[in-house]
Parts: C-alpha cells; sequence; structure tokens
C-alpha cells in the first residue's frame, strides 16, 4: 500500500489552476524525485503533501485512507520537510535538531539519545554546541536535515534541498543524505530542477508542468523515453528534431528529420509526424578515414561547428544535414584532435533514437 | 533623600512596570496575530495601531479623564486620581507600540519560517510560541521603548493622577512641581534618578541582545 496518494487533487490561487495532478503516490521507503521549472507548482504540491493546504478537489491518502480536513496533527507529525534554505532557529545546532522531537514532548534523555544519533549521521556531532550564524552553508544544510529527521517522520518532503551549495559539497551531501534515506527506509518526496540530482537519487521520476503531471517512471523511463517535448526538453534530452516516419519495417521506422534519415525502435506509422530525440552521450563520433568499425544502424557523416569543454566531457556540434550535438570524454577530444570545419562520422543506435508522436 | 522621595521613585517603578506588562500581554499576541494573519479589515487596524504609536500622551490623559471622571462612563467606579487610573493611561501610551513593535517584528521573520515550524509538527500554540522566540530581541525592542516612553511621560500622568503627595506623585510630576516652587536642587536629584532608570533599561536591553547575538 502507498504510503501517501493524491488522487485529482487540483489547487486554485485567485481562479488560476496551479495543481492538478491525476495520480501521483509515493510507496513507503521510495524516493521520487519531481522535476520541474519554477512555477511547475512544486512548492504547492510539497504544501498538499504535507497536508498543510487542503486541495480545491481529490482526494489526499495516507496509507490508503482518505486524510480529513484540517488534517489532524498527528498525522502531520509522520511528515517532515526540509527546504533550500536551512531556516535555522535561534539556539544552538543541537537545540534546532530536537526541535521536532521537543513538539512531540519526546523525554530528555531520549532526545538527547536521539539528537546525538542524528549528529553522528550526518557528520556534524562536533558543531553540536554551535550557533547557525557561525555554520557554513554545507554544515547548516545538514543541521536542517537532521532537525527534519530526528523525529523519524515516515515521509520527508524536500525541496531543492541542496541548490545552494557549492558543487563538491552538494555532492557528498546528496550522497550522504540518499544513503541515510535508504538506510532507515524513509520515504521522499524530492523536488529539484536539476536533473542529474534527479537521475541519482530517485527510484521514480515526476515532471511537472504547469501544475500537471507531463510524465511518471523510473528515470531510465524519463531520460531515455521523455513522454512529450516539454520533458525532452527539460530532462535535457539535447537533440530534439522534427521529422516524419517515411518507412516501417520489422519494429524500425525510418525517419526523415529533414536533410538526414535516421532509424529508430518504434511502433508508428508511414507519415506519423514525431520528434525524435537524442542524448548527445548516445552520439558517437569519430573522424573521417580514421577506424569506422561501428555496429550502429545510423551512420553519418558531417563537419564540426563547434567545440566547448565543460570539464571532464566536451560537446561538440555537428552540421550533418541536421545540427547534432554529442557528448564525448575530453581525453578523446583531445585525441581526436576535434576542432571546427574537422571532417567526422557520427553513429547513432536505433535503439538511442527516441521517437515522441506528435499531433498533426 | 528621604523617605518621600523614595516612595515617588517606587510608584513611578510600579505604576509603569505594572502598565508595560500589562501592555505586553495585551499587546504582543495582538501583534502576533495581525502579523500572521490577513483578513478583510487588517489594514485599517495596522494603521490604527500605527496611529496609536504617535498618541499624544495629553490626549491620551483627557481622554482617560474623561471616562474617569465623576460624570463619565466610567465615574462610578472612582479611579480618578488613583494609581490605577495612571496604569490605565500608560496602558493607553505603551500598547499601541508594544502591538506596532511585535508586528514589525513577526513581519521581520522569513515567511517560510512559520511553513518550517509547522512542517516539524508544531501545533498552532507551539507555532505561535516558537515565533515569539524567535523574535524575542524585537520583543526585548518593544519592551524597553514601551517602558521608556512610559515612565519619562508626564501630561497623562499629571491629569489622571493629580500628583497627590503620598498617593500618585511620581517622579515625573515632582520634578515638575519641585521647579515650579524653586526645589531645584531636587528636582535635579529626581532628574538624575530618572536618567538613571531609562540608561539602566537601555543597558539590561543591550545586554539582552547581545547574548542573544552569539
Amino acid at each position: 500500500m502507498s504510503l501517501l496518494a493524491l488522487e485529482g487533487v487540483a489547487v486554485e490561487v485567485g481562479g488560476r489552476r496551479i495543481l492538478d495532478l491525476e495520480w501521483l503516490e509515493v510507496e513507503p521507503g521510495e524516493i521520487v524525485a519531481v522535476l520541474g521549472p519554477t512555477g511547475a507548482g512544486k512548492s504547492t504540491l510539497l504544501r498538499v503533501a504535507h497536508l498543510l493546504e487542503r486541495p480545491l478537489r481529490g482526494t489526499v491518502r495516507w496509507r490508503g485512507e482518505a486524510v480529513g480536513w484540517p488534517a489532524p496533527l498527528e498525522l502531520r507529525r509522520q511528515i517532515a520537510m526540509a527546504f533550500q534554505d536551512p531556516l535555522l532557529f535561534a539556539g544552538t545546532v543541537a537545540e534546532n535538531v530536537g526541535y521536532g522531537l521537543e513538539v512531540r514532548r519526546v523525554d530528555g534523555a531520549e532526545r538527547k539519545r536521539r539528537v546525538s544519533a542524528l549528529l553522528e549521521l550526518f557528520g556534524i556531532a562536533s558543531l553540536a554546541a554551535r550557533r547557525p550564524a557561525s555554520l557554513s552553508g554545507g554544515e547548516a544544510q545538514r543541521t536542517a536535515l537532521a532537525r527534519a529527521l530526528a523525529p523519524a517522520p515516515e515521509l520527508l518532503l524536500l525541496d531543492e534541498p541542496l541548490a545552494s551549495l557549492d558543487e563538491p559539497i552538494r555532492q557528498r551531501l546528496r550522497s550522504d543524505l540518499t544513503t541515510i534515506l535508504r538506510r532507515h527506509g524513509v520515504g521522499c518526496l524530492w523536488v529539484t530542477h536539476d536533473q542529474a540530482e534527479a537521475l541519482a537519487v530517485a527510484d521514480r521520476v515526476a515532471v511537472l508542468e504547469g501544475g500537471r503531471l507531463a510524465q511518471v517512471g523510473r528515470p531510465s523511463e524519463v531520460f531515455y523515453q521523455p513522454a512529450t517535448p516539454f520533458v525532452a526538453g527539460f530532462v535535457g534530452t539535447g537533440n530534439t528534431l522534427r521529422g516524419r516516419v517515411t518507412a516501417v519495417r520489422e519494429g524500425i521506422v525510418s525517419v526523415d528529420l529533414g536533410g538526414v534519415e535516421v532509424e529508430a525502435v518504434a511502433d508508428l506509422p508511414v507519415g506519423a509526424s514525431v520528434l525524435a530525440c537524442i542524448r548527445p552521450e548516445d552520439v558517437v563520433l569519430g573522424r573521417s578515414g580514421g577506424a569506422t568499425h561501428h555496429s550502429a544502424r545510423n551512420r553519418m557523416t558531417g563537419k564540426v561547428l563547434a567545440v566547448l569543454p565543460q570539464g571532464a566531457t566536451t560537446r561538440v556540434t555537428v552540421a550533418c544535414g541536421v545540427r547534432l550535438e554529442a557528448l564525448v570524454t575530453r581525453r578523446s577530444a583531445e585525441d581526436l584532435g576535434l576542432v571546427p570545419d574537422l571532417d567526422v562520422w557520427l553513429a547513432v543506435k536505433a535503439t538511442a533514437v527516441h521517437l515522441i508522436a506528435e499531433a498533426g | 533623600m528621604g523617605p518621600e522621595l523614595w516612595q515617588v521613585i517606587a510608584l513611578s517603578l510600579v505604576v509603569s512596570g505594572v502598565a508595560i506588562v500589562v501592555s505586553m500581554v495585551l499587546g504582543v499576541p495582538v501583534g502576533i496575530f495581525l502579523g500572521l494573519h490577513r483578513f478583510p479589515g487588517r489594514q485599517l487596524l495596522v494603521t490604527l495601531v500605527n496611529t496609536g504609536m504617535g498618541l499624544p500622551p495629553v490626549v491620551v490623559g483627557l481622554v482617560v479623564f474623561l471616562l474617569l471622571a465623576r460624570a463619565g462612563p466610567l465615574g462610578s467606579l472612582e479611579l480618578l486620581y488613583t494609581p490605577t487610573a495612571m496604569i490605565l493611561a500608560q496602558v493607553v501610551i505603551a500598547w499601541p507600540l508594544v502591538v506596532g513593535v511585535t508586528l514589525a517584528a513577526i513581519q521581520g521573520l522569513d515567511a517560510r519560517l512559520r511553513l518550517q515550524i509547522l512542517s516539524l509538527g508544531a501545533s498552532p500554540s507551539q507555532l505561535y510560541w516558537k515565533l515569539v522566540r524567535e523574535a524575542r530581541l524585537s520583543l526585548v525592542a518593544a519592551l524597553a521603548a514601551g517602558f521608556g516612553s512610559i515612565i519619562s511621560e508626564v501630561g497623562a500622568v499629571m491629569m489622571v493622577g493629580g500628583n497627590i503627595r503620598g498617593e500618585t506623585r511620581v517622579m515625573t510630576t515632582a520634578i515638575v512641581l519641585e521647579t515650579r516652587q524653586g526645589n531645584f536642587g531636587l528636582a535635579i536629584a529626581l532628574s538624575v534618578v530618572l536618567l538613571l532608570i531609562a540608561l539602566g533599561v537601555n543597558w539590561l536591553f543591550t545586554w539582552v541582545q547581545q547574548r542573544g547575538r552569539v
């Protein structure tokens, strides 16, 4: 049975519908990432999931039982939330972490024990007596997360919890937090606009667009088989090209992308308008005249337009009838000597071309 | 200084002390309520409070005088020219100050703090109490500002207290009287005591703030 289920939940503000969900649920111990741009209704979703805002219509279920409004405090206390900003209270780190236990009237000795355990878990035991003003951003956010988890909630709601941290600190906290959630079986609704974060932490990903769910699925489904052009754009598919199906043969369709033809695995009729999505990391690239023994069905030749190093990887734009972006490791970009105007070949497996049927 | 002088000082502290405590008890919840909730007519109330923060004490004195005068609506209580009347007048002066400063303090807190406190499992009353604790430095400011304004106030206590020797004479009214009678030594001594009290209150206030910051 699901921990939390939102059924046909809609919220309106000033007559404008800002949330309209057909169905969204979180299983016990499951991490569901909610991806979406600013204004997609993510914060409203969290307030409803926290039983703090009554939806205009629809049902919220906790362990299968419909929640009555206003939601009972005992129910609300099974859920906790942490925000992008730590929002720490005046007092020490230990007092902050103990607040949820204090309001639940957990007795002193037990409270002390829980607080120490949580401080230990988040690696901030040495900061117990410190005041919020003296903490770094990462330390403050660890305190906020320890505070949210101290009362042992069954569901944790996270609103962009790592968005204001610097990269190395963010990655460490991300992995620490997921480990803790997994080990203690805490269900989690994790709102983020960072697709890499969603991919790294989630069992399932829900993409919100204008208050509606554009797609819900396992990370690989959402990332490699986006259901709509919006999802494709938002999860950073990179190459999205409009085309038309020209032939169908044994589950393989040929698509004319206007200048180049590719083959893809799909079940679509001849004449269908499609959006072809090709993730840049699925585009294999080589120097013309060099080794070309690649088994991919789609092979093209083209000219390098631009080379953009991005740390460990390099983004290469190639003109091959259409513009395609490829992501190669920095090392192979150097080995291949990629520079603008270089003649190259490209290879893309038919299974790496994802087609979204479009109306008309 | 003679015992009469000590009595004057003590009465000043008692009257203003009681008045500020009553103002805090009646004013802080109203300030929190106005700071947290949106409802029709709220803007009008906030405007009234802000106006009240600048009420001329003499006008307050007149209104309280008319209320308590024998022919007034509360005349039967026979409170005019008693310390209770002085407390009442000082509450009317300090209460809007307390409400206004509390309101500003609550509005100055991060709006998301409320959601964060609720999300950690606080009941409505626990939420209110936590917000008071978060805004406590500003509330100490409200206390200091309110106390400072009423203990040094002279017009209203003169009108409703009457400056009766041994009964309603406080430091400010005594200073006025002694100056008028040419007893400058006594007037100056009382002024120094009043200044020392103001200094002490401010020192206490700064000390609490510094402690809260560390």
